[in-house]
């Protein structure tokens, strides 16, 4: 590889200047894309959360997660039994958001220590039995007064600020802290994986036994990931509550938590870019899919046949022209550009 | 790559793809859209002005409302058809010149009774369609995801389809409505029915563990004395085993059971409970009692074994005339429309129900004139006469966003036909008792059935 000049040398660097470089173009985006758009970009920015923090237990460390979405509520339901406890509204969302990813990363190291000890097909059904159960816990009748059974709670929305003026809309609001948090977490995992963390996660993963003779503790790291994978997922909950104003069970079913691994193999598993292309994926094209079944003009019926059929198709073709995701076919075509532009 | 990466790609892949088997079986994103006919004859029964864009979702010739409905899921069974049966109303408005001229349109999405779905199906509506108003939204804990971001967009929030008294909160949500009889004020006048007719008898409760359920057994409480009610049994709409519910109904005793179900639920507990050989007293909330909804239900539960017959008997109450009474000029002009429009949906309480609440966004929008606004149908609402097919007024006034204020009391007869019994109450959701009512209903507008 060629050497970077001067501050470029380093990854935090070339990472921030990325982050900014996003962050300016969410902002451009917003400023003309409509209200409807911007809540998109905020349920886009939610999965990217999650998304990236599944890709790092899962593509960089190997540990199958089928119960991220059990994390997510997690940390959506700590958001809104915080807020319930401060019904005057007196902690600004940052803090109600870090103690929700608190919560989450808690959970997630308590569930990690279970799951350094399990290996393939058993840490999918154990994390498959979360994602199951935990939503459930608020339909029990023990904590259903607490967590609002069926129902769900509510959560606050947050105001806007007023010095960004009287016509800027709350989703655009919603759909900024979103995008903050999306390039937060993009940010920290990114530097985390290119780190001296990212090197023994991807050493575990490889080949444990190589791992645990160059000196790593194996168990250790794979509960490491199991947190740092737990906290994106949380913060992700804690604001898919915020954007919907609602932690209900039904919000985070074992459908939520497929979609969250369907992101990382579509967007390229172990790519931390990946997870942002995986994130559009699974929110737009069952969009799409139900906009094409519109215009056909099918019946009710057939139509939502018709979204989840067109949906599979996507799916299948991806995979197969992209057998190792959007991300690796980009760098796979780029690559091929670059060499053609060499040689001529 | 080395092998373990290709062996956690292959697992991944797997698991991915059993994703998709469960996405494709359990979730459901379809949408029913539809618009009127394309008659746009100048019409009406309001004068004065020429329409314009009045207000967003409203133009010269149009009125785009939407809505969130359960046109699959648990809840689907029944409620599915309220809503192309309110389409079907404004289709024959549309072909009789629609309201002040506008042909009304009518989009509403599938939100499965899931209330993830419905944040996202309603904010598509008023973000991206730009609906004038969200008329009927079915659902208690669906629509209860929706109600403060309605208001915070100052969206009407028409008619809801659900019970709960928490539509009627004026000062906190003026853009919320209700429609129907609250499950306070309908739980009273069924519980005044239990303590004067079946007094003495030992009562069980059995309800939808939320809003709903809750509501109705406090109205059933305000009436039924506390020493006569020997057990509550709440139920989860996810969970459709109810034998331990209907078991502890049957040890406890219960010679009267009041159900605050879902008509899927109705039909699960009474299989349930004929299948143990226990046969109380069934009274049953009237959004789970429609006798044709049921006995479909009860046959294809039952592969065919039971049906219509194990509704004989049951108690329910209603706040608009009997299916069957085709003397009433309401239910004669709704059994026209429903015969032109859908015929291939059964004709039965939903469908009333649909075609009724339909009515009554006509008759608001007629009411608020030429060329309304959000603000100024929220004011007609509290002030215009809307009467129509109901047995009873509507509480709507600046100081309540309540629909219909009583019921009376009906009795399924034959498996099939719901026949009205005694008189029709009003009451409102305090503990004084359901009082007579002297309204009269009146006659459908003679312009509608030409």
């Amino acid at each position: 590889m060629t050497r970077m000049p001067g501050p470029l040398r380093f990854a935090a660097v070339r990472h921030g200047l990325v982050v900014i470089v996003l962050a300016a173009a969410v902002a451009g985006y917003t400023q003309i894309a409509g209200s409807f758009a911007d809540f998109q970009l905020a349920q886009i920015a939610i999965y990217v959360m999650a998304i990236a923090g599944l890709t790092v237990l899962t593509g960089l460390n190997g540990q199958v997660s089928l119960g991220h979405g059990a994390l997510m509520a997690i940390g959506g339901y700590s958001a809104a039994l915080v807020m319930q406890h401060d019904p005057n509204g007196h902690l600004p969302l940052a803090v109600v958001l870090v103690i929700a990813t608190a919560a989450t990363a808690v959970a997630g190291g308590i569930i990690g220590v279970a799951a350094a000890r399990l290996r393939g097909p058993y840490l999918a059904g154990a994390t498959l039995a979360l994602a199951v159960g935990i939503p459930q816990l608020a339909v029990a009748r023990q904590f259903a007064h607490t967590l609002g059974g069926e129902q769900g709670l509510t959560v606050r929305s947050p105001q806007a600020p007023s010095f960004l003026g009287s016509s800027f809309s709350l989703e655009h609001w919603l759909s900024w802290i979103c995008a903050a948090g999306a390039l937060v977490v993009l940010f920290l995992l990114s530097n985390l994986v290119t780190s001296r963390y990212g090197r023994t996660f991807r050493a575990v993963r490889d080949d444990e036994i190589a791992a645990a003779l160059a000196g790593i503790h194996v168990a250790r790291t794979q509960v490491l990931a199991f947190v740092v994978s737990a906290a994106s997922a949380g913060l992700g909950g804690a604001l898919l509550g915020v954007v919907t104003s609602l932690v209900a069970p039904a919000g985070f079913t074992l459908v939520l938590s497929i979609a969250l691994l369907t992101g990382i193999v579509l967007g390229g598993l172990g790519s931390i870019v990946g997870a942002v292309w995986g994130s559009i994926l699974v929110v737009y094209v069952p969009q799409w899919s139900t906009d094409l079944a519109h215009s056909l003009s099918f019946s009710t019926v057939m139509g939502s046949y018709f979204a989840v059929a067109f949906y599979g198709l996507v799916l299948i073709v991806v995979m197969l022209v992209f057998p190792s995701g959007l991300q690796g076919g980009i760098v796979r075509l780029w690559g091929m550009a670059a060499s053609r532009v060499r040689r001529g | 790559m080395g092998s373990t990466t290709s062996k956690v790609l292959r697992s991944v892949a797997v698991v991915a793809a059993f994703g998709m088997l469960a996405a494709a079986c359990g979730s459901s994103s379809p949408s029913g859209s539809s618009t009127g006919s394309s008659s746009t004859t100048s019409g009406g029964s309001g004068g004065g002005g020429t329409p314009t864009a009045s207000a967003p979702g409203i133009t010269a010739n149009s009125i785009t409302i939407g809505s969130h409905q359960p046109l699959t899921g648990p809840a689907a069974p029944g409620y599915s058809e309220i809503a192309p049966a309110a389409n079907a109303l404004f289709q024959y408005v549309n072909s009789k010149g629609g309201v002040h001229g506008r042909q009304i349109k009518y989009t509403y999405e599938d939100d499965a009774y899931n209330p993830s779905q419905t944040t996202t199906v309603v904010r598509k509506l008023v973000l991206q369609d730009n609906v004038f108003a969200i008329f009927n939204g079915l659902g208690t804990p669906t629509h209860s995801a929706v109600e403060a971001f309605l208001n915070s967009e100052k969206v009407p929030d028409l008619f809801v389809a659900s019970g709960c008294i928490c539509w009627d909160q004026p000062s906190k949500y003026p853009y919320t409505s209700g429609w129907q009889t609250d499950y306070i004020r309908e739980g009273k006048i069924l519980g005044q029915y239990i303590k004067q007719s079946l007094s003495g008898k030992k009562v069980g409760y059995v309800y939808q563990n939320d809003d709903f359920g809750q509501d109705g057994i406090k109205g059933l409480d305000y009436e039924i004395p506390a020493s006569d009610v020997v057990t509550k049994q709440p139920y989860d709409v996810n969970n459709i085993n109810v034998g331990p519910q209907v078991a502890a109904l049957q040890a406890k005793g219960a010679q009267v059971v009041a159900l605050y179900t879902i008509p899927a639920f109705t039909a699960l507990v009474l299989l349930q409970a004929a299948k143990i050989g226990y046969h109380p007293t069934w009274v049953v909330s009237s959004v789970g009692s429609d006798p044709p909804t049921l006995s479909g239900l009860l046959t294809k539960f039952s592969s065919g074994k039971a049906g219509g017959s194990l509704l004989t008997g049951m108690v329910t109450g209603t706040y608009l005339p009997a299916l069957n009474d085709t003397s009433n000029p309401w239910i004669a002009l709704f059994k026209k429309i429903h015969d032109q429009y859908i015929p291939t949906l059964p004709w039965d309480g939903n469908v009333l129900y649909g075609e009724s609440v339909g009515y009554t966004f006509v008759r608001l929008m007629d009411q608020a004139g030429v060329n309304p606004t959000r603000d100024s149908v929220i004011k007609t609402l509290h002030s215009a006469d809307l009467g129509g097919p109901g047995i009873v007024p509507f509480a709507f006034s600046s100081g309540s966003n309540a629909g219909f204020t009583g019921e009376q009391i009906a009795v399924n007869k034959d498996g099939s036909t719901l026949v009205p019994q005694g008189s029709v109450y009003t009451t409102d959701d305090s503990s004084s008792a359901p009082s007579v009512s002297n309204y009269t209903q009146p006659q459908p507008p003679s312009n509608l059935n030409s």
